[in-house]
């Protein structure tokens, strides 16, 4: 395997889209993304995307956004990993690379919640679970999250205003984010009195469905360097999976995943979890964040919601999470979102961070879920100076 | 849930029919042919006793396609007797008195229907314990 390169990154805009066809979508975040890297035609083109065939009835998509991206003629394929399809397009176009396939991959991630009303889209999302044993029993996504963070409340003592912080630090970090869909602070108070969904969960805990579509372009490292401008390495690329449904789990409350997905990225890299400088985490619900924080390394088990409460999560402490309003507040476009968590990866270790700039950063990492932990693709980013 | 997928897995939903592993006697609910613990073939049929506790639990609001109708309901997680977890409704209770580590006992009830001409979809739901009288 050699080295990858990201030499491009493109993105719109998440929010309720309704003048732009899903194939429009993509076709906007590849365009800027193509530009960005100065690259007329990738070699291949991945897309993750995970409703299209329930939302919008569309399927082929690999063929369809290169065919509207002015890419007819390329290898193309959609790549499927329910929440986490974008990372895992990334993922895909990264094995193409480093696995020499091609010299120039692209990877776009892509949904477009709005074709179909909120019903459709809740529907449509309980299909990352069991279909036959979580779902036909009546339960939606947010249901089978919310069984965790009640759980989780029991078993650690931690009462629901204790994952304020994970909200808060997401809407704060969105508010100067000009391609969020909630760019506004949240207070404690709004986060302890909004409307329950599936109780403990309330529409504060819950990410924001929205359209949306994200693209990065990955080279060879030797390529990458000859065309000139800032470089970020694809320091490790790494995926595990845990069951699709929670019941089949020795410990729901602990991502053993995750765990594993995390663990082969450190060791691609060669890196301990205290190297990084920034995690963007899949913050679905805050009580994924916290999950997230002990299967990573960062908190032991039960003490993730403490890792927030300390303030160890904003720009300002030792690990900040979700630097430009995370799934929650910059939006979950479900099939796109893992694609959004490189672009902004790559902002920071570029130094483009815009008035979310860490200072001096040089490692971070991105992290995507698929279902309630079913599949977990890590990749950690490093800037090459 | 379409009629052949329903048909297929009466044994599970109507009587709780799961399988044992003859190598590590792990029971496994749902079915999974091959044990989950030690990689061995597991297909021996084992009929749990359908009694377990509440392990967690949730008022499901904004129900999914097909439920809307029975929303609120609660959804659980079941830790079953035997050991494994099973995701489930509660039924006969209110939410307010749901609480973890509450004994239920597995009951068939009606899940939904696929409107007036359509199939009606039976299932396992929880109930609290009842009492056993002496006769």
């Amino acid at each position: 395997m050699r080295d990858v390169a990201i030499i491009g990154i493109g993105q719109t805009p998440v929010g309720e889209h309704w003048e732009v066809a899903l194939r429009d979508l993509a076709a906007q975040a590849v365009q800027a993304a193509l530009v960005d890297a100065r690259i007329e035609r990738p070699q291949m083109l991945f897309v993750g995307n995970m409703l299209a065939p329930m939302l919008s009835n569309q399927q082929n998509l690999g063929a369809l956004v290169a065919d509207h991206a002015g890419l007819r003629g390329i290898e193309a394929y959609k790549v499927e990993a329910a929440c986490a399809s974008g990372a895992a397009a990334v993922r895909m176009a990264y094995l193409a690379v480093a696995g020499g396939a091609c010299d120039v991959a692209l990877a776009c991630g892509v949904e477009k919640m709005t074709d179909g009303g909120p019903d459709q889209a809740t529907t449509a999302l309980a299909s990352a679970a069991d279909a036959l044993y979580e779902a036909e029993h009546g339960l939606s996504f947010v249901a089978i999250n919310a069984l965790l963070m009640q759980r989780y409340m029991h078993e650690f003592g931690w009462r629901h205003e204790d994952f304020a912080p994970f909200a808060i630090n997401a809407h704060q970090n969105a508010a100067t984010n000009p391609n969020a869909m909630f760019p506004r602070p949240i207070t404690r108070e709004q986060y302890v009195r909004a409307r329950p969904v599936a109780e403990p969960i309330t529409l504060l805990d819950a990410s924001g469905m929205g359209d949306g579509a994200a693209a990065v372009v990955l080279a060879s490292a030797e390529l990458a360097a000859s065309l000139g401008g800032p470089l970020v390495r694809v320091a490790a690329s790494a995926a595990a999976t845990d069951s699709v449904a929670v019941h089949d789990r020795q410990e729901p409350l602990f991502l053993q995943g995750m765990h594993t997905s995390a663990q082969r990225a450190y060791a691609e890299a060669g890196i301990a979890p205290a190297d990084l400088d920034f995690f963007e985490l899949h913050d679905a619900f805050t009580i994924m964040s916290a999950l997230s924080l002990e299967a990573c390394g960062f908190a032991p088990r039960g003490r993730g919601v403490a890792l927030a409460l300390d303030g160890a999560i904003t720009r300002q402490g030792r690990l900040p999470i979700c630097t430009l309003g995370g799934l929650k507040a910059r939006g979950h476009p479900v099939g796109a979102s893992g694609v959004y968590q490189i672009v902004e990866a790559v902002l920071q270790l570029r130094g483009q961070a815009g008035p979310n700039q860490l200072p001096g950063c040089r490692l971070g990492m991105a992290q995507s879920i698929g279902g309630s932990g079913a599949n977990v693709i890590t990749h950690i980013l490093e800037r090459v100076s | 849930m379409s009629i052949p997928s329903y048909w297929r897995s009466r044994q599970q939903r109507l009587a709780l029919v799961g399988e044992v592993c003859p190598t590590c006697e792990s029971k496994l609910f749902p079915p999974h042919d091959i044990c989950p613990h030690c990689g061995g073939p597991a297909k021996t049929r084992f009929a749990f006793c359908g009694r377990g506790t509440v392990y967690s639990f949730s008022q499901v609001n904004a129900a999914p396609g097909g439920y809307e109708a029975y929303a609120p309901y609660v959804v659980a997680l079941i830790a079953l007797d035997e050991g494994p977890l099973l995701t489930a409704q509660l039924t006969d209770v209110s939410p307010d008195a749901v609480y973890i580590g509450m004994p239920v006992e597995m009951v068939t009830r009606q899940m939904r229907q696929d409107g007036e001409q359509g199939l009606v979809h039976y299932s396992y739901k929880f109930r609290p314990l009842l009492e056993r009288v002496q006769s």
